[in-house]
Formats: structure tokens, sequence, C-alpha cells
């Protein structure tokens, strides 16, 4: 139960920094990905340095923590070899970012403004998740 | 330069920060909405219901915020639809492949001090600004 108030009150205040920092606006992501055109807006490298400069220090503490406050263990990822997949995926979903301008968290975010173009693009992630469980998790 | 927004985006940028560290400090997890939103599907069935609690936060976070300031983000029209269903299923396929997007490896992920997750948003960014060039400068599909 509490752990379930933290996710609702987790998203409640990322959706807040996605519409404050307006990285929910799939144009502004779009300029500021377009380095040599007269509209590029550098504005998204201060979403991440506020977004790093509070979570860099706040994880070297939690780090220090056995186990979180209301879990019962930290579920890191385990993973730490640079391969093939991380890269190859890393440049596709780099082009549906540049076709789309939406990356996962800010498009969820846009069904809260009404964006049919929300509907559209979660609606077209899902079917990539699907056709990747379909190519490479066949056993589940 | 005049859409130039750095105080907010450092502002929102902070806000972001803070969801995460709530959500590893009380749950103990990552939080990167691309696992997040495939679990819904692909998780165990007791695992499901934080995931979609989290993804209607999201969703109340942006409404509530928009009828705080009605104008400040206004939702985009008339953009290509094929780019946005080809655009969108490659997002959430490479995401599955890197097993990670913007906020699990850009945000999480490096403030983590992973080296994978640094390769990752390295490879996010200049696969997005080539993709932009190409559509915007060379192919001009998009304005």
């Amino acid at each position: 139960m509490k752990t379930n108030i933290i996710a609702l009150l987790s998203g409640i205040i990322f959706g807040i920094g996605l519409s404050l920092s307006q990285m929910i606006n799939p144009n502004k992501v779009l300029n500021f990905l377009d380095i040599t055109g007269d509209r590029f807006d550098p504005s998204l490298i201060f979403v991440m340095v506020g977004a790093l400069s509070v979570a860099m220090v706040s994880f070297k503490w939690i780090r220090k923590l056995s186990v979180p406050l209301f879990g019962q263990h930290f579920q890191l990822a385990k993973n730490t070899i640079i391969d093939k997949p991380l890269i190859i995926g890393g440049v596709i979903f780099g082009i549906g970012w540049g076709m789309t301008g939406y990356c996962p968290g800010p498009v969820v975010a846009g069904l809260g403004l009404f964006s049919l173009e929300s509907v559209i693009v979660i609606a077209a992630i899902c079917v990539g998740f699907f056709a990747y469980n379909a190519l490479f998790e066949r056993n589940h | 330069m005049e859409n130039f927004t750095p105080i907010s985006a450092l502002a929102g940028g902070a806000l972001i920060g803070l969801s995460v560290t709530v959500f590893l400090l009380f749950n103990g997890r990552i939080a990167g909405v691309s696992g997040i939103l495939n679990g819904v599907f692909f998780a165990a069935k007791n695992d499901r219901l934080w995931r979609w609690l989290f993804l209607l936060g999201l969703v109340l976070g942006a409404w509530l915020f928009n009828m705080g300031l009605p104008d400040f983000n206004v939702p985009r029209q008339n953009y290509p639809l094929p780019l946005l269903i080809i655009g969108g299923f490659l997002v959430g396929f490479g995401a599955r492949l890197a097993n990670g997007c913007i906020s699990g490896h850009g945000v999480c992920g490096l403030a983590n001090l992973s080296a994978r997750s640094l390769v990752a948003t390295g490879a996010f960014m200049l696969s997005g600004m080539l993709t932009v060039y190409v559509i915007r400068h060379v192919l001009e599909l998009a304005a």
C-alpha cells in the first residue's frame, strides 16, 4: 500500500517536472536535437543538469542504505557489460526520438494535456514492446 | 534563441531528480518509464498495480500543472502521422533492446555512475540529432 502511494506521488512530481521543463513539448525536444538549425534550443541540457545535480547527490547517499525505506530490497540493473544490443537499441531509440520528439516519460505525461499525438505514439511504443518480446523473449 | 528557458528547465529537471530520488529511497526501484510501461504488459500480475499508479501520476502531474498554467504547454497538431507511428515503434523497440530510455539511463543510470547508461545516453543523443538533421534539413519532412 505504502509503495503504491509512493509510486503515484513519484509519478506526479515527475509529470510536473516534465511540464515545467517543457520536455513534454515535442517541438522543444526537436529544437534541442536540431543543433545545426536556427531554432536550436539548448534548454534540455539544463533539464539533465537539474535532474542529475539532485539525483547524483541523493543516489550516493541512498546507496549507503542496505534496504529502501518501504521495500524489501533495492532493484538496480546488474548488467555492466557494454554490448551490441545496448548500442543498437540506443541508436534505434534515438531515431524514433528524433522522428517524433517524444520519449516514454513525456509522451505518457502528454495524456494529461489531452494530446492526441500521445495516444498514437504510446500505442506505437507498445507495439514496439510486443515486437521485441515476440522476437527475443519467446520462452515467456 | 528566443525560446531558450534555462531557469524553468533547471527547476523542472530538479523536480525530476526529486521524483527518482523519492522512488529509489522509498521503493528501492529505478524510475525508468519505458521499463515501468513495458511491465504493465509483461511483469508478474502482482507487480503491475504500482506501475499503473506511477503512470497515472505522470498524467495527473501534467494535468495539474496545465490546470494552473494552461498556456505553458500546448499540444502539437498536424505533425506527420507516419513519423509518429514509425518513430513511436522505434522508441519502444529500441528502449527494450537498450533496456532503458532517457529516464532510466539518462537520469537514474547516469546518477548511478553507470558506464552502460553513459553509452546509451550518448547513443540516444547522437542518433536523435542525426535523425532530426535528416528529417528537417535533408528530407524536409517536418517543419
